[in-house]
């Protein structure tokens, strides 16, 4: 059975704060259209500072992931910095006591994710957040491993289900954040969250997918 | 942008320095640099706490002072400050008897407000909340706790300030804070939008010769966009929404109109004079009135008008001494 090794997480950090950091101005342009405009700005500015306290240390994954949210929580305020905080935390204490990851344990990482950025937000799938991309992605992701695909059929479906849901934005109304101020004029616009989501999770699937190649090898 | 500043992403930062330097008896710095406290608290009283998003200056710093807030926390632009900025206001506060945290209902506010009080816990502060909720634009009052908090802000801080400043317990400042911002009912009007400086470009915008009735402080929907006519018919159009929300009759009210940024204080004079020919008419009696810019969007042009509701209780309370930037009196 394929895993992957949970013991080495900083070169995984490193890979969702390369998406991140450089996509600073397209996260931006997306929000600008129907939000703040600073999506980019601030993601950028979190992700980069994880980034330099995390260069050159030994770390698991959990911890990797802990000091994302932690510092996410610190450093970006507003409603992201809570939101992704609570997904990473969620995910690194889903892990926390575990070195290598099966499909399964995967799944229950994004999951627990999942139902910690609940914990703290009422926003709900339709509501043009990045709930919108996070939900399918992980519903997808689930339904593939429950139906026997192996680890790297089940991570092409995590990324389908991102980019579906990332899609999906697309005609929805804002319910909640700055853009709900447009109503109806918000449709047609993607939600920068949901695209920010799409790609942290994508490139989270194509950094495990090599991985488990490069053990198979 | 005719702005005075210098790299659009520090104004925050930079702001902060010139409050430090200008007002050395009102502010102290802390270990967090989104965080400024007031210097001459008694350690033996509950602490006051608010924080929120810059821009609305003087909201939230210049309520920081004597028998106002202890401690405050700073965010971006329109931006909830961060979890971290918030436990190091419960920290910098005097504790002791616990921390009155006092903000306005915003989906970033709450989450950073709800991990720092967890985190506060850890650490054996006891932290109690009141969410402002006087926004009637925002939400029929059917559904009050989907409503934003407004410049009824004001009245929550001035009111729990003075309620912990002569030496209240936790519970009973919050109590009072909680009554004080539900005894208020308060309405925006927007004439034009406003421009974080590092967006460079407006946030909205408002057609010239429209208003927005019903406006948010960061430019949320409001009620209806109207003609913009006569002062006289603006005070009309904020004062009947808001003299729904509540019996104000025969009552005796404070009143706050409050500048958005841009508008001229003369003409929010202009305006108060229609709304207290309304209120003559109402059968409602005005305690008192506090006209100027109290809780701002930026350079965003237009007003809020705030109706509080006073009791014995709460009247010597708004009356009570105080020092801070924006309130002074004594």
């Amino acid at each position: 059975m394929q895993v992957l090794d949970a013991t080495h997480g900083r070169d995984i950090l490193e890979e969702l704060v390369e998406v991140i950091v450089d996509n600073r101005q397209y996260l931006s342009d997306v929000d600008g259209a129907i939000g703040d405009g600073d999506h980019g700005i601030n993601m950028a500015k979190g992700f980069r500072l994880c980034g330099e306290s995390i260069a050159s240390q030994s770390l698991s994954l959990s911890k990797a992931l802990g000091t994302l949210a932690t510092t996410l929580m610190g450093s970006i305020g507003g409603s992201m910095g809570p939101l992704y905080g609570s997904l990473f935390m969620g995910m690194a204490k889903s892990v926390k006591d575990k070195t290598v990851l099966d499909a399964k344990d995967f799944g229950d990482m994004l999951a627990d994710g999942r139902e910690a950025l609940e914990q703290i937000s009422d926003a709900k799938v339709g509501d043009k957040c990045l709930l919108d991309t996070l939900v399918p992605a992980i519903e997808r992701y689930r339904d593939a491993v429950e139906g026997g695909d192996d680890f790297p059929h089940a991570l092409q479906a995590l990324r389908n289900g991102a980019q579906y849901g990332r899609d999906s934005t697309f005609e929805l109304e804002a319910k909640i954040g700055r853009a709900a101020r447009l109503g109806e004029r918000s449709c047609g616009h993607l939600d920068a969250g949901a695209v920010s989501c799409c790609l942290l999770l994508t490139r989270l699937a194509d950094s495990t997918e090599h991985r488990l190649e490069k053990a198979a090898a | 942008m005719q702005r005075i500043i210098n790299d659009p992403d520090n104004v925050v930062d930079d702001a902060i320095k010139g409050y430090l330097r200008a007002s050395p008896s009102l502010f102290a710095a802390t270990d967090h640099s989104r965080v400024l406290k007031y210097p001459s608290s008694p350690s033996d009283k509950v602490g006051v706490v608010t924080g929120g998003g810059s821009g609305h200056e003087p909201a939230f710093l210049g309520y920081i002072g004597a028998g106002m807030c202890d401690a405050v926390a700073i965010g971006e632009i329109f931006s909830s400050p961060t979890a971290d900025a918030f436990l190091e206001a419960f920290r910098a506060a005097p504790h002791g008897q616990g921390v009155a945290c006092l903000y306005g209902n915003y989906a970033g506010d709450n989450m950073n407000v709800k991990m720092a009080k967890q985190m506060a816990e850890l650490e054996d502060i006891e932290v109690k909340t009141v969410i402002a909720r006087d926004d009637v634009a925002s939400a029929p009052a059917s559904e009050r706790d989907k409503r934003r908090g407004v410049a009824g802000e004001v009245m929550m801080w001035k009111i729990g300030g003075a309620a912990a400043a002569r030496g209240d317990s936790l519970d009973e400042v919050i109590r009072l804070a909680q009554k004080a911002v539900d005894a208020c009912s308060s309405i925006g009007i927007g004439l034009s939008s406003c421009t974080i400086p590092a967006n460079g470009k407006p946030n909205f915008s408002i057609e010239p010769g429209h208003m927005e009735l019903g406006i948010g402080h960061h430019g949320e929907p409001g009620i209806e966009v109207a003609p913009l006519t006569s002062a006289e018919a603006i005070a009309t159009a904020m004062c009947d929404p808001v003299l729904a929300d509540q019996d104000f009759a025969g009552s005796e009210v404070a009143v706050l109109i409050s500048g958005l940024g841009a508008t001229p204080v003369m003409e929010l004079n202009i305006l108060y004079a229609h709304i207290a020919e309304r209120l003559e008419d109402a059968n409602i009696r005005v305690h008192r009135t506090d006209i100027g810019n109290y809780f701002t969007s930026l350079e965003m042009m237009g007003a809020t008008l705030t109706l509080m509701k006073l009791d014995d209780e709460l009247k010597p309370l708004l009356d009570a001494p105080a020092r801070s930037l924006a309130i002074t009196q004594c």
